[in-house]
């Protein structure tokens, strides 16, 4: 009987929860509980401020509101599953759950449901190849376009040449951390690097043996993949048994402030790569004061503006207006359809100028995406964290990947998935 | 007054004996069987399959897996989790290797599997009882989903380490794959539940359940009495890993479709399905039901209400959810110890005097 009651109340709250249909749909699958809130708050607060930025400046995109409905997920499958069936009825454009295991499991549903999935910087990375991946953009980098800068990083590092050297891959143990491997794997081949893969179960609060493991090994280089929690501890982890930090870089989600804070003056020299610009020098950010912050509306506490997790969120959003953008501008009318924006996604072109315009010079690569290329170039800088200053310091431009290595990997694993999924090429 | 034994009467051992002897009780329970299997699946939506009647109905299944081994046979088991990941693993290595097999065989193969792994892990059973058996499971937890990580094989040598379900049909319907219906999720699932708890049910009322439950009650009376404790703990071990590896089937090809195992079935599926059959209770059939439906449901109810309705900060919610959720295990559990099971098992018995207690 109380199930029957609750069912009955849940429907009421079912009925009442669903937005009106006029607006623009961005569901926001974020998480601000469990062991990963330390990147996910600051994504989603950057991901909702930029939407709300776009509503109260310009009256939303193409003159119609956009309404970002938040669902949490604490990054678990499961309810990641359940957020999205709840939000896909609403008329959902364009979905960015922010987790390599949602995705996954999202993958084939959104190709079944027809909606576009956005993942910069995270999730299948094969799905850069639009002939097998019609509905999924990862745009503009991905996994093995970073495990592959941070090696012609080095490489540049050591003069070109990697040969004899140790390079141990530290490790979230999900499919998160286990993207890179195969593209490392093949890079150790190349350059003739000695690569040790060290997993470190989730949530990784408990490092002491995988860095025991680092001092028993020596390696030159550790390469790091890891989020949520297990970037402090590894970060201190690695201060306490003097790894010299300057030989220790973590990939984009693992270089925020919450990251490094904790370890003090330590953490100096850690180096992190970051496919988006770093810092509050861009003209964007007093849009976002005046409109946002000054009138109340900023998403959650509101004390995370600029930080770099929450400006890498803030740069999924512009991607994802601009693809909206795209699609109204394709199909003659403001209020765009899944399948449309779907369309505006693949004809997207992001231009430098178009960054300049919209007070983020410099701040991202330019790319252009096609029927084939839903991946971009791939490019990532490196920066650099200061303790004393309190700040992440860019090193280099955008480093271009190996593509001859990548993309190789890309069109084996896409044949994979397409023969695992009875998929035909598409763009022929 | 609606709800009595007065008047039916009785005229043979095995009306005597059958599951629901009050008449009442028993048109209720075909009632709900015919809502289930001709109503709902008419009216179910993707969202109520995935959120709300797919995962019950597998939690049902895996609570009353653990049921028996905890509950009926007294063994306390933390390796739900791992065995549900050998169901799954079992799963997916059918799936792909002999796709022309139908998948219901499929799951009933990787309950077999996982009978098998079960066993194994069960023979510490016979040396150890209480706590230190509840290590050697815990054991078990942590080593299988170890196994599945490290040894490629297992995940078909994928880049991450993620298995996915292929699509796949039955009698032209597709039960796994992005394409499946709702109603045929749930039909799948429906379909096992009613003959797996039919078979739980039967099992332990008869010779093999009074067995478990005299292993339970007291180890060493029942093997003067002439109850084999080897038998009779791997039975309990292999039937309860059955129903466990069915659930881990049908929870990573129909419900989820893709899974990791450090993520879909770490120790916290251990806990989780642990806490549905003690909230439940312990050594019975309807509370395995009432358990998963308790945490299944409750979360989900709670988030719409503080989320939806109340339009609170989803951290928020959350964050109360998980602090009512655990009020109302503790409330329950000091209010009647012996779970939902035994609470709907007093108000029978004050429903059969109503309106006349005296």
């Amino acid at each position: 009987m109380t199930t029957k009651l609750a069912s009955l109340a849940m429907a009421l709250a079912l009925a009442t929860a669903l937005p009106a249909h006029a607006d623009l749909v961005v569901p926001d699958l974020s998480y601000r509980t469990g062991p990963f809130a330390a990147g996910g708050i600051p994504y989603s607060d950057g991901f909702q401020d930029y939407f709300t930025l776009l509503n109260e400046r310009d009256g939303g995109i193409g003159g119609v509101m956009v309404q970002t409905p938040e669902c949490e997920t604490a990054y678990n499958t499961e309810k990641g599953v359940e957020c999205y069936e709840s939000t896909k009825g609403s008329g959902a454009l364009v979905y960015n759950p922010l987790s390599t295991g949602i995705t996954y499991q999202l993958i084939p549903k959104v190709s079944q449901d027809g909606i576009p999935l956005y993942t910069p910087g995270y999730g299948r990375t094969s799905a850069a190849n639009g002939k097998v991946f019609e509905w999924v953009f990862n745009y503009p980098a991905n996994y093995w376009d970073g495990a592959s800068v941070a090696v012609k990083y080095l490489l540049d590092q050591n003069g070109g040449s990697l040969e004899g050297k140790k390079i141990a891959l530290l490790y979230h143990n999900s499919a998160y951390g286990k993207e890179p491997i195969r593209t490392l794997q093949e890079l150790s081949k190349k350059h003739g690097f000695a690569l040790t893969e060290i997993p470190i179960d989730s949530p990784g609060q408990e490092q002491k043996s995988q860095w025991l493991q680092v001092r028993r090994e020596r390696p030159d280089y550790v390469l790091f993949w890891g989020w949520g929690v297990m970037n402090q501890v590894a970060v201190q982890e690695a201060v306490n048994i003097r790894f010299p930090m300057e030989n220790f870089i973590g990939i984009w989600w693992s270089g925020s402030e919450n990251d490094v804070t904790p370890a003090g003056a330590g953490a100096t020299g850690y180096k992190a790569l970051t496919f988006n610009g770093v810092g509050t020098d861009y003209p964007i950010y007093n849009d976002i004061q005046k409109y946002v912050v000054d009138a109340g509306k900023a998403s959650g506490a509101g004390d995370q503006i600029g930080s770099v997790i929450y400006s890498r969120g803030m740069y999924a959003a512009v991607v994802i207006s601009e693809a909206i953008r795209k699609a109204q501008e394709l199909a003659g009318h403001a209020d765009v359809t899944a399948a449309e924006v779907r369309d505006g996604f693949e004809a997207l072109e992001i231009t430098d100028a178009r960054m300049a315009e919209l007070g983020l010079e410099g701040f991202g690569q330019s790319f252009a995406a096609s029927c084939e290329d839903h991946g971009g170039p791939g490019g990532a800088m490196l920066q650099q964290w200061d303790a004393s200053a309190g700040k992440w310091t860019l090193l280099t431009d955008f480093i271009t990947p190996d593509d001859e290595v990548l993309n190789a990997l890309v069109m084996e694993d896409s044949a994979a998935y397409a023969k695992e999924a009875g998929l035909t090429e598409r763009c022929n | 007054m609606l709800y009595r034994e007065a008047g039916d009467f009785k005229t043979s051992y095995r009306d005597d004996a059958q599951t629901f002897p009050i008449r009442f009780d028993r048109r209720g329970y075909y009632a709900l069987l015919a809502v289930a299997a001709a109503v709902v699946p008419f009216v179910i939506n993707d969202y109520w399959a995935n959120a709300v009647f797919v995962p019950f109905l597998i939690y049902a299944i895996a609570a009353l897996g653990l049921n028996i081994l905890t509950g009926y046979c007294g063994q306390v088991s933390l390796g739900t989790g791992g065995f549900m990941a050998v169901g799954a693993y079992a799963m997916y290595k059918l799936m792909t290797a002999f796709p022309e097999v139908s998948v219901l065989i499929h799951v009933l193969l990787a309950g077999g599997i996982t009978a098998a792994v079960g066993v194994l892990f069960g023979l510490p059973s016979l040396r150890i009882k209480g706590f230190y058996l509840a290590v050697a499971t815990l054991a078990a937890q942590f080593f299988l989903v170890w196994l599945f990580n490290k040894v490629p094989w297992f995940y078909n040598y994928s880049a991450s380490g993620q298995i996915t379900a292929p699509e796949r049909t039955v009698l032209g319907w597709y039960v796994t794959g992005p394409q499946t219906t709702a109603a045929t999720k749930y039909l799948i699932c429906l379909g096992f539940v009613f003959l797996l708890a039919w078979i739980a049910r039967n099992l332990t009322r008869g010779t093999a359940g009074r067995r478990w439950m005299a292993i339970r009650d007291m180890d060493i009376a029942a093997e003067i009495i002439g109850v084999n404790p080897l038998t009779t703990k791997l039975s309990a071990f292999a039937v309860s890993s059955f129903f466990i590896g069915v659930a881990g089937a049908l929870f990573f090809s129909v419900y989820l479709g893709a899974a990791e195992v450090g993520e879909a079935f770490g120790i916290n599926k251990s806990f989780l399905v642990l806490f549905m059959v003690i909230i439940g209770g312990l050594g019975s059939i309807f509370g395995s039901f009432a358990g998963a439906a308790f945490l299944v449901l409750l979360p989900v109810f709670l988030k719409n209400v503080l989320g939806g309705v109340l339009g609170w900060p989803t951290d928020l919610a959350a964050h109360i959810e998980l602090m009512i959720v655990g009020a109302l295990i503790v409330g329950f559990l000091i209010a009647e110890p012996h779970g939902l099971a035994q609470l709907w098992r007093l108000a029978k018995e004050k429903l059969r005097l109503w309106p006349f207690p005296h």
